[in-house]
Protein backbone atom coordinates (compact mmCIF):
# COMPACT_ATOMS: atom_id res chain seq x y z
CA UNK A 1 0.00 0.00 0.00
CA UNK A 2 2.81 2.45 0.77
CA UNK A 3 4.68 1.79 -2.07
CA UNK A 4 1.77 2.61 -4.55
CA UNK A 5 1.26 5.64 -2.51
CA UNK A 6 5.15 6.34 -3.31
CA UNK A 7 4.72 5.41 -6.74
CA UNK A 8 1.80 7.50 -7.31
CA UNK A 9 3.41 10.45 -5.41
CA UNK A 10 6.01 9.84 -8.27
CA UNK A 11 4.26 9.83 -10.98
CA UNK A 12 2.64 12.66 -9.80
CA UNK A 13 5.60 15.03 -9.83
CA UNK A 14 7.25 13.43 -13.41
CA UNK A 15 3.96 14.95 -14.58
CA UNK A 16 3.85 17.89 -12.69
CA UNK A 17 7.63 18.97 -13.97
CA UNK A 18 6.56 18.31 -17.44
CA UNK A 19 3.40 20.60 -17.33
CA UNK A 20 5.17 23.25 -14.70
CA UNK A 21 5.86 26.04 -17.49
CA UNK A 22 2.11 25.94 -18.75
CA UNK A 23 0.37 25.60 -15.63
CA UNK A 24 1.69 28.57 -14.25
CA UNK A 25 -0.15 30.61 -17.47
CA UNK A 26 -3.72 31.02 -16.43
CA UNK A 27 -5.28 32.76 -19.41
CA UNK A 28 -8.10 35.28 -18.80
CA UNK A 29 -10.55 33.90 -21.69
CA UNK A 30 -10.30 29.87 -23.40
CA UNK A 31 -10.40 31.85 -27.01
CA UNK A 32 -6.76 33.55 -25.28
CA UNK A 33 -5.80 30.22 -24.34
CA UNK A 34 -6.56 28.68 -28.09
CA UNK A 35 -4.22 31.65 -29.32
CA UNK A 36 -1.58 30.95 -27.04
CA UNK A 37 -1.80 27.44 -28.14
CA UNK A 38 -1.71 28.10 -32.30
CA UNK A 39 0.62 30.54 -31.58
CA UNK A 40 3.44 28.31 -29.64
CA UNK A 41 2.65 26.14 -32.71
CA UNK A 42 2.46 28.52 -35.74
CA UNK A 43 6.20 30.16 -34.30
CA UNK A 44 9.54 27.98 -34.55
CA UNK A 45 12.09 28.48 -32.17
CA UNK A 46 14.99 30.13 -33.07
CA UNK A 47 17.40 27.97 -31.09
CA UNK A 48 16.69 24.87 -32.42
CA UNK A 49 16.29 22.97 -36.05
CA UNK A 50 12.87 22.18 -36.15
CA UNK A 51 10.53 22.60 -33.19
CA UNK A 52 7.43 24.87 -32.77
CA UNK A 53 7.69 26.88 -29.13
CA UNK A 54 4.99 24.34 -27.71
CA UNK A 55 7.32 22.05 -28.17
CA UNK A 56 10.67 22.73 -27.25
CA UNK A 57 12.28 22.55 -23.78
CA UNK A 58 15.05 25.06 -24.84
CA UNK A 59 15.17 28.04 -22.90
CA UNK A 60 14.82 30.94 -25.50
CA UNK A 61 11.32 28.50 -26.08
CA UNK A 62 10.01 29.03 -22.77
CA UNK A 63 10.89 32.30 -22.69
CA UNK A 64 9.02 33.44 -25.70
CA UNK A 65 6.33 31.87 -24.39
CA UNK A 66 5.98 33.31 -21.41
CA UNK A 67 6.25 36.45 -23.85
CA UNK A 68 3.82 34.88 -25.96
CA UNK A 69 1.42 34.68 -23.09
CA UNK A 70 2.28 38.15 -22.00
CA UNK A 71 1.03 39.50 -24.95
CA UNK A 72 -1.71 38.14 -25.64
CA UNK A 73 -3.12 39.22 -21.78
CA UNK A 74 -2.20 42.22 -22.76
CA UNK A 75 -4.44 42.54 -25.40
CA UNK A 76 -1.84 42.05 -28.62
CA UNK A 77 -3.29 41.29 -31.86
CA UNK A 78 -1.46 37.71 -33.33
CA UNK A 79 -0.14 39.68 -36.53
CA UNK A 80 1.58 42.37 -33.63
CA UNK A 81 2.81 39.18 -31.67
CA UNK A 82 4.12 37.23 -35.10
CA UNK A 83 5.37 41.20 -36.06
CA UNK A 84 7.24 41.16 -32.65
CA UNK A 85 9.04 37.58 -32.97
CA UNK A 86 10.21 38.46 -37.04
CA UNK A 87 11.45 41.82 -35.45
CA UNK A 88 13.67 40.08 -33.40
CA UNK A 89 14.50 36.46 -34.86
CA UNK A 90 13.78 37.11 -38.08
CA UNK A 91 11.57 35.22 -40.71
CA UNK A 92 13.20 32.41 -39.76
CA UNK A 93 10.81 32.28 -36.72
CA UNK A 94 7.59 31.79 -39.15
CA UNK A 95 7.07 28.19 -39.71
CA UNK A 96 4.70 29.97 -43.31
CA UNK A 97 7.25 31.79 -44.74
CA UNK A 98 5.85 35.75 -45.99
CA UNK A 99 6.20 36.08 -50.01
CA UNK A 100 9.16 38.02 -50.52
CA UNK A 101 12.25 37.99 -53.53
CA UNK A 102 14.04 35.52 -51.28
CA UNK A 103 11.24 33.09 -50.41
CA UNK A 104 9.39 33.03 -53.79
CA UNK A 105 11.66 29.79 -54.93
CA UNK A 106 9.91 28.55 -51.93
CA UNK A 107 6.14 29.44 -53.00
CA UNK A 108 6.29 29.33 -56.53
CA UNK A 109 9.06 26.66 -57.10
CA UNK A 110 7.05 23.28 -56.62
CA UNK A 111 4.14 24.91 -58.92
CA UNK A 112 6.97 25.94 -61.67
CA UNK A 113 8.45 22.51 -61.61
CA UNK A 114 4.92 20.76 -61.81
CA UNK A 115 4.23 22.61 -64.98
CA UNK A 116 7.48 22.36 -66.13
CA UNK A 117 7.22 18.37 -65.85
CA UNK A 118 3.79 18.32 -67.05
CA UNK A 119 5.06 20.39 -70.56
CA UNK A 120 8.24 17.98 -71.31
CA UNK A 121 5.67 15.26 -70.78
CA UNK A 122 2.76 16.20 -72.93
CA UNK A 123 5.52 16.89 -75.36
CA UNK A 124 6.95 13.44 -75.34
CA UNK A 125 3.81 11.96 -75.41
CA UNK A 126 2.72 14.21 -78.31
CA UNK A 127 5.86 13.55 -80.30
CA UNK A 128 5.80 9.83 -79.46
CA UNK A 129 2.15 9.99 -81.07
CA UNK A 130 3.08 11.85 -83.96
CA UNK A 131 6.11 8.95 -84.42
CA UNK A 132 3.64 6.11 -84.32
CA UNK A 133 1.01 7.76 -86.20
CA UNK A 134 4.04 8.27 -89.19
CA UNK A 135 4.92 4.79 -89.03
CA UNK A 136 1.80 3.40 -89.37
CA UNK A 137 1.14 5.13 -92.21
CA UNK B 1 19.71 21.92 -79.22
CA UNK B 2 18.57 18.12 -79.15
CA UNK B 3 21.99 16.96 -77.87
CA UNK B 4 21.66 19.87 -75.18
CA UNK B 5 18.13 18.41 -74.46
CA UNK B 6 19.68 14.62 -73.74
CA UNK B 7 22.21 16.19 -71.41
CA UNK B 8 19.84 18.49 -69.56
CA UNK B 9 19.32 16.11 -66.88
CA UNK B 10 22.82 15.49 -66.02
CA UNK B 11 23.38 19.51 -66.23
CA UNK B 12 20.47 19.89 -63.38
CA UNK B 13 22.22 17.20 -61.47
CA UNK B 14 25.60 18.37 -61.76
CA UNK B 15 23.93 22.05 -61.08
CA UNK B 16 22.03 20.51 -58.07
CA UNK B 17 25.27 18.41 -56.96
CA UNK B 18 27.16 21.51 -56.56
CA UNK B 19 24.48 23.50 -54.89
CA UNK B 20 23.76 20.86 -51.67
CA UNK B 21 28.04 20.36 -51.95
CA UNK B 22 28.59 23.67 -51.27
CA UNK B 23 25.93 23.48 -48.24
CA UNK B 24 27.75 20.43 -46.71
CA UNK B 25 29.71 21.16 -43.40
CA UNK B 26 28.19 24.80 -42.57
CA UNK B 27 26.09 25.09 -39.15
CA UNK B 28 23.08 24.60 -39.97
CA UNK B 29 22.01 25.90 -36.58
CA UNK B 30 23.79 29.62 -38.32
CA UNK B 31 20.72 31.80 -38.25
CA UNK B 32 21.22 35.59 -39.51
CA UNK B 33 20.27 38.45 -36.99
CA UNK B 34 17.27 40.51 -37.71
CA UNK B 35 19.30 43.46 -35.92
CA UNK B 36 21.88 43.98 -38.28
CA UNK B 37 21.52 47.39 -39.74
CA UNK B 38 19.43 48.77 -36.44
CA UNK B 39 20.15 50.68 -33.93
CA UNK B 40 20.85 48.89 -30.46
CA UNK B 41 16.91 48.77 -28.96
CA UNK B 42 15.91 50.66 -26.17
CA UNK B 43 17.10 49.48 -22.51
CA UNK B 44 16.82 50.07 -19.00
CA UNK B 45 19.39 47.81 -16.96
CA UNK B 46 21.06 47.71 -13.96
CA UNK B 47 24.80 47.95 -13.86
CA UNK B 48 26.05 44.78 -12.19
CA UNK B 49 29.15 47.29 -10.60
CA UNK B 50 27.77 50.03 -9.57
CA UNK B 51 23.94 49.17 -8.80
CA UNK B 52 22.44 52.08 -10.82
CA UNK B 53 19.97 51.73 -13.86
CA UNK B 54 21.50 52.70 -17.07
CA UNK B 55 20.06 53.14 -20.86
CA UNK B 56 21.74 53.56 -23.89
CA UNK B 57 22.95 56.84 -22.80
CA UNK B 58 25.59 55.03 -21.24
CA UNK B 59 27.01 53.11 -23.83
CA UNK B 60 29.96 53.55 -25.44
CA UNK B 61 30.50 56.59 -28.41
CA UNK B 62 33.51 54.83 -30.73
CA UNK B 63 32.58 51.34 -31.90
CA UNK B 64 32.48 48.64 -29.42
CA UNK B 65 31.01 44.82 -28.81
CA UNK B 66 28.29 43.60 -27.22
CA UNK B 67 28.58 40.57 -25.73
CA UNK B 68 26.11 38.72 -23.97
CA UNK B 69 27.14 36.19 -21.13
CA UNK B 70 26.14 34.09 -17.86
CA UNK B 71 28.55 31.86 -15.34
CA UNK B 72 25.50 29.14 -16.12
CA UNK B 73 27.73 28.85 -19.22
CA UNK B 74 30.10 26.99 -19.97
CA UNK B 75 31.24 27.97 -23.44
CA UNK B 76 31.60 31.31 -21.70
CA UNK B 77 33.95 29.78 -19.71
CA UNK B 78 35.97 28.99 -22.83
CA UNK B 79 35.80 32.40 -23.95
CA UNK B 80 36.78 34.78 -21.35
CA UNK B 81 40.29 34.55 -21.68
CA UNK B 82 40.12 35.36 -25.22
CA UNK B 83 37.68 38.26 -24.06
CA UNK B 84 40.19 39.45 -22.36
CA UNK B 85 43.01 39.80 -24.70
CA UNK B 86 40.78 42.04 -26.76
CA UNK B 87 40.24 44.13 -23.34
CA UNK B 88 44.14 43.99 -23.55
CA UNK B 89 43.90 45.67 -26.52
CA UNK B 90 42.05 48.59 -26.19
CA UNK B 91 38.29 46.87 -27.62
CA UNK B 92 35.29 48.36 -25.83
CA UNK B 93 33.35 45.44 -24.44
CA UNK B 94 30.23 46.14 -22.96
CA UNK B 95 29.06 42.88 -21.00
CA UNK B 96 25.17 41.99 -20.90
CA UNK B 97 25.17 39.30 -17.72
CA UNK B 98 22.23 37.12 -19.61
CA UNK B 99 19.28 35.32 -16.43
CA UNK B 100 22.24 35.15 -14.51
CA UNK B 101 22.69 35.37 -10.92
CA UNK B 102 24.29 38.81 -9.86
CA UNK B 103 25.96 37.56 -7.13
CA UNK B 104 27.83 34.38 -8.98
CA UNK B 105 28.21 36.96 -11.78
CA UNK B 106 30.02 39.25 -9.55
CA UNK B 107 32.57 36.62 -8.30
CA UNK B 108 33.07 35.25 -11.80
CA UNK B 109 34.66 38.41 -12.82
CA UNK B 110 36.06 38.65 -9.79
CA UNK B 111 38.26 35.72 -9.66
CA UNK B 112 38.77 35.71 -13.51
CA UNK B 113 39.18 39.17 -14.54
CA UNK B 114 36.84 41.71 -16.57
CA UNK B 115 37.22 42.25 -19.48
CA UNK B 116 34.53 44.43 -19.26
CA UNK B 117 33.46 48.24 -19.42
CA UNK B 118 30.34 48.13 -18.46
CA UNK B 119 28.33 45.06 -17.57
CA UNK B 120 24.81 45.26 -17.35
CA UNK B 121 22.24 42.72 -15.79
CA UNK B 122 19.61 41.27 -18.12
CA UNK B 123 17.90 38.96 -15.34
CA UNK B 124 14.93 37.74 -16.89
CA UNK B 125 16.44 37.89 -20.54
CA UNK B 126 14.27 40.62 -21.61
CA UNK B 127 16.72 42.78 -23.36
CA UNK B 128 17.91 39.41 -24.86
CA UNK B 129 14.74 38.77 -26.89
CA UNK B 130 14.72 42.36 -27.72
CA UNK B 131 18.32 41.69 -29.72
CA UNK B 132 16.95 38.05 -30.68
CA UNK B 133 19.50 36.09 -28.36
CA UNK B 134 18.77 32.65 -28.32
CA UNK B 135 21.66 31.67 -25.52
CA UNK B 136 25.01 32.59 -24.66
CA UNK B 137 27.68 33.62 -25.79
CA UNK B 138 26.23 36.25 -28.06
CA UNK B 139 28.44 38.84 -29.46
CA UNK B 140 27.02 41.86 -31.45
CA UNK B 141 29.49 44.45 -33.20
CA UNK B 142 28.26 47.92 -32.65
CA UNK B 143 29.71 50.84 -34.92
CA UNK B 144 30.57 54.30 -34.29
CA UNK B 145 27.06 55.31 -35.37
CA UNK B 146 25.53 53.02 -33.18
CA UNK B 147 24.54 50.24 -35.44
CA UNK B 148 24.16 46.89 -34.70
CA UNK B 149 26.52 45.67 -38.03
CA UNK B 150 27.44 41.98 -37.42
CA UNK B 151 26.61 39.42 -34.90
CA UNK B 152 27.96 36.02 -33.66
CA UNK B 153 26.95 32.99 -31.60
CA UNK B 154 29.26 30.59 -29.52
CA UNK B 155 32.66 31.78 -28.43
CA UNK B 156 35.21 34.34 -29.72
CA UNK B 157 38.40 32.66 -30.51
CA UNK B 158 41.17 34.22 -33.18
CA UNK B 159 39.57 32.98 -36.29
CA UNK B 160 35.72 34.58 -35.24
CA UNK B 161 38.35 37.43 -34.41
CA UNK B 162 39.71 37.98 -37.82
CA UNK B 163 36.56 38.47 -39.77
CA UNK B 164 34.58 40.43 -37.19
CA UNK B 165 37.00 43.15 -36.45
CA UNK B 166 36.82 44.79 -39.84
CA UNK B 167 33.31 45.56 -38.85
CA UNK B 168 34.11 47.17 -35.72
CA UNK B 169 34.32 50.89 -37.14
Amino acid sequence: MKLIKLACLMMAFLLSSYSFADTLMTFSSELNQTRFQSLAKELRCPKCQNQDLADSQAGIAKDLRIQIHEMIEQGKTDQEIVDYMVARYGDFVLYRPKYSAATSILWVGPAAFLIIGLVVFAGVVYRNKKRRAGKAL
Amino acid sequence: MRKLLVFLPFIVFIGLGSVLYKQLGTNPEYMPSALIGKPVPDFKLVSLQTDTVQDQTSLPKQAYLLNFWATWCPTCEMEHAYLRTLAKQGIPIVGIDYKDDKHKAQQWLATRGNPYQWVLTDELGKFGVDMGVTGAPETFVVNSKGIIVYRYQGALDDRVWQEMKGYLK
